[in-house]
C-alpha cells in the first residue's frame, strides 16, 4: 500500500509526498482500501496542469482518525479509464464529474452522464435541453415531470417519475441549474475575504459549515492553530446552525402534512435560535461570524450569557414541541415506513450526514475526525436504524439536544475561565508553496470537505468543495421508489438536501 | 328569496373566518375576515394567461363550474326559509349539478396538457365518486324519515319525534364531513399547501389565472355557504320566529366554520391511499343512519 496517512483535521501536505501510482495499481488499492466498512471515500477529483492530469483520491478512516491521500498522472488524451464505481458505488458522482469536465470515458460505470453541466464541459453539444433520462416504454405507465421551477420557490432542480397509478417506479434527479462555478471563482480569487465570502455562499442554509471548512483549510496551508477560545466560538456557532436547521426542517416536515400546530410551534423557535445568532454577529446564519486567523465578533461574557438563556428556554420548548409531533398518531402514520433506506442500501450508496445515521449509518466526523473543539471532547452521535421519514425527523431532535449540551458545555468553561479575547481575522496570511491541505467538518446535513492546493508561489491552484448533499441524492431517488408520489415532497423535506450544494 | 340571500352572505365570510381560526389556534394575528374576498377581487382585475395547449375548454369551464353551483344553490332551504326553486324530486338535480361542477373541474384540469393535473384529477374523480353515496343515503333516510319529497321539506327535522334533534346533529355530523372532501380541506387535501404532488383541488386549476381563477375561487365559497346551509337547516328547529332562525343560522356558520378552523389547527393530513377508508366511513355511517331510520318509522 503506497498512500500519505493524513492524521490531523485539518490538515496538510507537500504536494510532492503524495504518491503517484499507475492506474491499475491506483484502482486495485482504491477498492483494497474501500472494501473495508470503515473506510469511504471523501473525495476524488482531479488538478490539470499542462498537459498533465493529476487524480487525487481522499479516503478518511474512520477508526483510525486518518485520511489516506494518495494520486494518479496521466497524459490529457488518454480517454478511457476503467470504472470505479462499477466495483464500488458510491464513486458514481466523482467519476461523473471527471466524465464531464474531461471526456474521460469510464468503462463500466452503471450510467455515465454529466453530473451539473458546467461552463467547462468537456462536450459542448450536452445540454440541459437533452438530458439523457431513463425512460420504460409502456403504456401503463405515466412520467411526472416536476422543475426546475418548483411550486414553494425553492431552489431549481428536475424530478422526473416515472409512475403506475399513484405510485412511483423510478425517480431520476437532475441537478446543475444552480451551477456557479465555485471551485474556479475560490482558484481565481487573490483575496482571502472575496474566499471566505464565497464559502458562505456554497449553500446558505449551511453557511457556517462551509466558512469553517474554508477557514481550517486556509488555517492548515500556514500552520495556524486557532487558539481555544476561538475553537469554542467556532464550534457554538456551527452547533447553533445545527439547532437552527433541525429546528426548522421538523417545522417543515409538520407543515408538509399539513399539521400546523407542530409547524407553527417549531418556526417559532427556530427564529429564536436565529435571532440570538444574529445578536451575537449581525447575520441571522452566522454570516460574516467566522473567518480565517481569527473572528471579528469575539465571544463575551455577556453574549455567552445571552446564548445560554436563549438557548435554555428553545431547548426546552423544542422537547415540548418534539413530545407533541411525535407522540401524534397522525404524524406517526405519515411518518413511520414512509421513504425507508436500509443500512445496507446506505451503506451501498456511501450516505453521510444525518440522513445515513438515521438508516444506522454512524458516520460523523465529529466522532472520527475530530475538529476544533472537538478534539478536547468524546463525541458519540446518535444513530436510529428505521431509515424513514420518522428517523430521519426524529434525529433532528436527537441531535438538536446533543448540540444544546455542547454548548452548554463550551459556553460554561468558557465562562469559568475567562479566556483571552480572539484575535482578529488574518485575510494577509501567506499559504506554503505546493501544498494539499484537506479540512473536514460536520455541517448539519453531514460531512462538508474542502481542498486547497498551492502552486510554487503559495497562490491558490484549485481549490474542491464538496458538500454533503452530493452523496447523499441517490438516497432520496431509492426512498421514494415503491411509493405513493404523494409522499416524495414529506420524503424530500427529511433529507432537505442542498441543490446548490451539489451543484457547487 | 331570504334563502339565496342568506347563503350568498356566509360564502362572503365563511373562508376567512377558517383563515381567521387556523391563524388565532397558531398564535398569529391573521389576516382580515375579507381578504379572501379581496385577493379574488385582485384576480378579477388581472388578465389570464393561457397553456399554449389549452382550447375552448378552460376558457369556458371556469363559468360554467361556477353557474352550475349558483343553480344549485337556487333549491337550498335555510332553516324553513324557502328556496327559490323546488319540486319534486329536486335533489337529484342538486346531486347532479354538483357532479356537473365537478366534471368541468376535471376537464380544465385535462385541457392544461399539464403533467400532474390529471394526477389531481384522478383523485378528485375518485373521491367524488366514493362520496356521492354518502349524499345519496342521507337524503334518501331523511326523505323516509320526514315523508318530504324536496329539498324543500326533507330538512324539516323539527318536533317530529323527540329525538329528531339528535337526527339532526348525526344529519350535520354527515354533511360536515362531506364537506370535508367536496371542499378539499384537512384531512383529505390541504388548501395551503404548495406541494403540487400531494394536491387535489388545488393542483386542478394550477394553470387557470385571473377571471378564471376568480370564478373557480368563488365557486369554492359558494359551495361551503351551500352546506353549511343545509346543516343550519337540519339542525335549526323551523318554527321559531325569522329572527331567531336568522341568529341561529349566523351562529350555527360561525360554528361550523371554527369547527373547520380547529380540525385543520390540530390534526394533520391521511396519507393518500387512506382517503379511501375514510370517504366510505362516511357513507357507512350514512347507511348506518338510514337503517335506524328504518327501525324508528318500523319499517322493518
Amino acid at each position: 500500500m503506497e498512500f500519505y496517512r493524513l492524521k490531523n483535521n485539518p490538515g496538510a501536505v507537500n504536494v510532492s509526498d503524495i504518491p503517484v501510482l499507475e492506474y491499475d495499481a491506483f484502482t486495485e488499492q482504491t477498492l483494497t482500501l474501500l472494501k473495508k466498512r470503515e473506510h469511504h471515500a471523501v473525495d476524488y477529483f482531479t488538478t490539470c496542469t499542462g498537459n498533465k492530469l493529476r487524480f487525487f483520491i481522499l479516503i478518511a478512516g474512520d477508526d483510525t482518525h486518518t485520511i489516506y491521500l494518495y494520486s494518479h498522472v496521466q497524459d490529457r488524451n488518454v480517454k478511457v479509464l476503467n470504472s470505479l464505481t462499477a466495483h464500488h458505488y458510491p464513486m458514481h458522482v466523482f467519476e461523473r464529474e471527471i466524465f464531464e469536465e474531461h471526456g474521460i470515458l469510464f468503462v463500466g460505470h452503471p450510467w455515465l452522464k454529466p453530473l451539473r453541466y458546467p461552463n467547462e464541459r468537456a462536450d459542448r453539444n450536452a445540454a440541459m435541453s437533452n438530458y439523457p433520462f431513463y425512460t420504460i416504454e409502456s403504456e401503463e405507465l405515466h412520467e411526472v415531470g416536476v422543475g426546475p421551477v418548483h411550486a414553494g420557490v425553492i431552489e431549481p432542480g428536475h424530478f422526473r417519475f416515472i409512475c403506475h397509478g399513484e405510485n412511483v417506479l423510478h425517480l431520476e434527479i437532475q441537478l446543475g441549474y444552480q451551477h456557479r462555478g465555485l471551485s474556479g471563482l475560490f482558484a481565481s480569487s487573490r483575496n482571502m475575504l472575496h474566499r471566505a465570502l464565497l464559502a458562505e455562499s456554497i449553500a446558505g442554509d449551511s453557511a457556517i459549515g462551509h466558512v469553517l471548512a474554508f477557514s481550517q483549510a486556509a488555517e492548515a496551508l500556514c500552520s495556524f492553530i486557532p487558539p481555544s477560545t476561538l475553537q469554542t466560538e467556532r464550534i457554538v456557532a456551527l452547533e447553533m446552525e445545527r439547532i437552527a436547521v433541525h429546528i426548522g426542517d421538523t417545522a417543515a416536515l409538520c407543515g408538509d402534512v399539513g399539521y400546523q400546530l407542530g409547524q407553527a410551534a417549531c418556526e417559532a423557535l427556530r427564529t429564536i435560535v436565529i435571532n440570538t445568532m444574529q445578536d451575537w454577529c449581525g447575520n441571522r446564519f452566522g454570516k460574516g461570524l467566522i473567518r480565517p486567523g481569527g473572528t471579528n465578533f469575539p465571544l463575551s461574557a455577556d453574549i455567552a450569557g445571552h446564548i445560554m438563556e436563549k438557548l435554555d428556554e428553545v431547548r426546552k420548548r423544542f422537547g415540548n414541541a418534539a413530545d407533541l409531533v411525535y407522540n401524534n398518531t397522525g404524524i406517526l402514520s405519515r411518518f413511520e415506513n414512509t421513504g425507508t433506506v436500509s443500512l445496507a442500501q446506505a451503506r451501498h450508496l456511501g450516505a453521510v450526514g444525518v440522513s445515513a445515521r438515521a438508516s444506522g449509518l454512524k458516520r460523523d466526523v465529529r466522532a472520527s475526525h475530530p475538529f476544533q473543539a472537538y478534539t478536547e471532547m468524546k463525541y458519540s452521535p446518535p444513530a436510529l436504524d428505521t431509515g424513514d421519514v420518522l428517523a430521519r425527523g426524529y434525529m433532528r431532535k436527537l441531535e438538536a439536544d446533543i448540540s444544546f449540551m455542547v454548548i452548554m458545555k463550551l459556553l460554561d468553561t468558557f465562562r469559568e475561565s475567562g479566556s483571552d479575547i480572539s484575535p482578529k481575522p488574518d485575510y494577509l496570511m501567506k499559504f506554503k508553496p505546493e501544498t494539499l491541505s484537506v479540512s473536514l467538518t460536520e455541517g448539519w446535513r453531514g460531512e462538508i470537505s474542502h481542498c486547497i492546493i498551492t502552486d510554487e508561489t503559495g497562490e491558490v491552484l484549485a481549490a474542491r468543495l464538496k458538500d454533503p448533499s452530493i452523496h447523499n441524492w441517490t438516497m432520496l431517488a431509492l426512498a421514494v421508489r415503491g411509493a405513493e408520489i404523494s409522499d416524495f415532497p414529506l420524503c424530500n423535506k427529511s433529507f432537505n438536501l442542498s441543490y446548490c450544494g451539489h451543484d457547487l | 328569496m331570504i334563502a339565496l340571500g342568506l347563503i350568498l352572505l356566509t360564502s362572503l365570510f365563511t373562508a376567512g373566518l377558517i383563515v381567521r381560526v387556523k391563524s388565532i389556534a397558531s398564535g398569529r394575528r391573521g389576516p382580515g375576515l375579507f381578504q379572501p374576498l379581496k385577493n379574488i377581487w385582485v384576480l378579477f382585475r388581472k388578465g389570464s394567461v393561457y397553456s399554449e395547449v389549452s382550447g375552448i375548454i378552460t376558457r369556458t369551464a371556469p363559468i360554467m363550474v361556477l353557474s352550475a353551483l349558483l343553480v344549485a344553490s337556487l333549491m337550498v332551504p335555510v332553516a324553513g326559509f324557502p328556496p327559490l326553486i323546488s319540486f319534486r324530486a329536486d335533489f337529484i338535480l342538486f346531486a347532479y349539478l354538483m357532479a356537473f361542477s365537478r366534471f368541468m373541474m376535471i376537464i380544465i384540469s385535462f385541457d392544461s396538457g399539464s403533467s400532474f393535473e390529471g394526477m389531481g384529477a384522478s383523485r378528485e374523480a375518485l373521491y367524488g365518486m366514493l362520496i356521492e353515496p354518502a349524499l345519496f343515503v342521507l337524503i334518501a333516510g331523511l326523505t323516509v324519515f320526514t315523508g318530504g319529497t324536496s329539498l324543500a321539506t326533507i330538512f324539516d327535522l323539527t318536533h317530529r319525534e323527540g329525538y329528531s334533534y339528535v337526527f339532526g346533529l348525526i344529519v350535520a355530523y354527515i354533511i360536515g364531513n362531506i364537506t370535508v372532501v367536496e371542499n378539499s380541506r384537512i384531512p383529505v387535501d390541504d388548501p395551503k399547501t404548495h406541494l403540487e404532488l400531494t394536491m387535489i383541488h388545488e393542483v386542478m386549476v394550477l394553470d387557470l389565472s385571473g377571471f378564471n381563477l376568480a370564478v373557480i375561487q368563488l365557486t369554492s365559497l359558494l359551495k361551503f355557504a351551500i352546506f353549511g346551509s343545509l346543516i343550519a337547516s337540519a339542525v335549526i328547529p323551523w318554527d321559531l320566529a325569522p329572527a331567531i332562525r336568522i341568529i341561529m343560522f349566523f351562529a350555527v356558520q360561525l360554528l361550523f366554520a371554527s369547527a373547520i378552523g380547529m380540525t385543520e389547527s390540530f390534526r394533520s393530513r391521511y396519507k393518500m391511499n387512506r382517503n379511501q377508508q375514510y370517504l366510505l366511513t362516511i357513507s357507512l355511517i350514512s347507511v348506518l343512519f338510514f337503517v335506524i331510520i328504518l327501525f324508528t318509522k318500523n319499517i322493518f
